[in-house]
């Protein structure tokens, strides 16, 4: 028994290409650690050199957004899936302060 | 008609560069997908605007058929727009009477609830976009929707003969469902809110070849909501207002209309101006007003309970973005409860004689908040801008039962001696 991870797909060319891996852990943070572990480089594209996560990447846990939970904090048991989706954003600044 | 076709055929040429990532500047070629590989930021459009400068001015836009192809330089389409071809160029109203009710004196209503062809804002986008998808091969599009953008995907894509899949949350007003059935799309109901449908729309493209245009379209789609900020500057006779009031879901409406004035001071049209930027939400679901009233760099999503179902983004995608705009440009936020909202769509119809559905009342309701605060003059030119259609969103008032009479002119004369 252990944590399904779903993995999005601009992530697989770190994970051999698979979309689904089984991790075992009892926060989202040390299922981030295992997944580092496991795939080194990873994680780096999911949080800020401050271990917070990036703006635009959401994690689910059963479905629910993470940050409606206890973030990085949120407890993960056997059986439960874990979906981190990059956010859609159309993002415009000022692109021309200039 | 088919001679303004033609001139949008003999002129059309693409000042697009490519797509850049917001965050970490990674360049892209034009292609559908939304978020950068390498930091998963978000994907902007790039311009020529060095060629631009050499090739737009008033006289040519002005030249052209009103509608908001005569922006074309301004958006990303390398080949006449496949759809929406007469999409824009909407009404700006004068709104002396409930600028009257407000306090402010040169109140105008830029009225999308009359934009062709699904009477929202949205047309806009989506005219952008689903000419996009055709230039990119795509045969089925699709969206996540609050519903006007599944009115206008829907009718859009029967019109380029596109097969449609529309995905929405399950509380939802019916004239929003059928008007996206009635175009023949296949409309797919999510249990949950919009947050869940953006969320699986977002798995969905890397699943399927399928082009949804406020997901993996989203760069190309969001730019059509610059022709909004336009055609208000050409319409105020080519000057920025001093202050827009505009509704927020996702946020990129506002960002977009603020990146308008930008392009137009940069290219010479209008003179230098720093319009301020109004961000309008309910109540129930006010993640980016939170945000700027605390002062946040944060915005923290919440689980929305509106009648404004047409702004119940809890996630907003530009929310962050949304929030610099109003910031930088010297703006604020505010919301409205749902009373708020019934009593702006009436007020705004009793003097203006415009029914806005509810993201309408929302804009209302927030600039009269505004407006007793001070933060809007009243001598300022102020723009409200309505994005959707009232006949859209009835389920949000009830009618009063009519005063049933006999045929009778004394029944009448009755009526009037009553005081009725």
């Amino acid at each position: 028994m252990s944590v399904t991870v779903r993995i999005p797909q601009p992530l697989r060319r770190f994970t051999e290409n698979r979309d689904v891996i089984e991790l075992s852990a009892g926060t989202v943070g040390e299922l981030l650690e295992q997944l580092e572990r496991q795939y080194p480089g990873i994680t780096e594209r999911l949080r800020e050199p401050d271990g917070q996560l990036r703006r635009f990447v959401n994690i689910y846990v059963d479905g629910e957004d993470i940050r409606f939970l206890s973030g990085l904090a949120t407890e993960v048991r056997d059986g439960t899936e874990v979906s981190i989706i990059p956010a859609i954003a159309g993002g415009s600044e000022s692109v021309l302060r200039c | 008609m088919a001679q303004a076709t033609n001139t949008v055929e003999a002129e059309t040429r693409s000042y697009v560069t490519g797509l850049r990532c917001r965050l970490c500047r990674a360049e892209y070629p034009e292609r559908p997908v939304a978020i950068c590989e390498e930091c998963f930021g978000p994907l902007e459009v790039e311009y020529d605007y060095a060629a631009l400068v050499r090739v737009i001015s008033r006289e040519l836009i002005a030249s052209r058929p009103p509608t908001m192809w005569r922006y074309r330089e301004l958006l990303p389409l390398g080949v006449p727009p496949r759809v929406g071809a007469e999409t824009g160029y909407t009404p700006l109203v004068p709104a002396p009477r409930l600028g009257a009710a407000l306090g402010l004196k040169n109140l105008y209503i830029k009225n999308d609830g009359v934009c062709h062809p699904t009477l929202s804002f949205k047309d806009r986008v989506v005219a952008v976009s689903l000419s996009k998808a055709c230039e990119f091969g795509f045969d089925t599009v699709g969206c996540a929707s609050t519903g006007n953008l599944a009115n206008s995907v829907a009718a859009n894509a029967a019109r380029a003969g596109l097969k449609a899949y529309v995905f929405i949350p399950e509380m939802l007003e019916q004239a929003k469902i059928l008007g996206t059935q009635i175009y023949g799309a296949r409309v797919i109901a999510i249990r949950g809110t919009y947050d869940d449908v953006n969320r699986l729309c977002s798995e969905i493209v890397y699943t399927l070849n399928w082009g949804l245009v406020n997901v993996n379209l989203r760069p190309f789609y969001s730019e059509g909501s610059k022709t909004v900020g336009f055609e208000i500057a050409e319409q105020l006779g080519w000057r920025a207002p001093d202050a827009v009031v505009v509704p927020m879901a996702g946020g990129s409406l506002l960002t977009k209309i603020h990146k308008s004035f930008a392009e137009l001071q940069h290219l010479g049209l209008i003179p230098p101006a720093r319009p301020r930027l109004f961000g309008a939400q309910a109540r129930g679901c006010n993640p980016i007003v939170a945000a700027i009233r605390e002062g946040s760099e944060e915005i923290r999503p919440v689980k929305p309970r509106t009648i404004a179902h047409s702004l119940a983004i809890g996630d907003p995608a530009d929310g962050y973005f949304a929030m610099r705009a109003i910031r930088e440009s010297g703006g604020w936020a505010e919301d409205a409860t749902d009373e708020e909202i019934r009593e702006g769509i009436r007020l705004l119809a009793e003097t203006e004689g415009i029914f806005t559905e509810t993201a309408g009342g929302v804009t209302v309701a927030v600039t009269k908040k505004l407006a007793e605060q001070g933060r809007l003059s009243p001598d300022e030119t102020i723009i409200l801008t309505i994005t959707g259609n009232g006949l859209k969103t009835m389920e949000a008032l009830t009618a009063s039962p009519p005063i049933t009479i006999a045929p009778k002119i004394a029944e009448v004369e009755r009526l009037l001696r009553e005081g009725i």
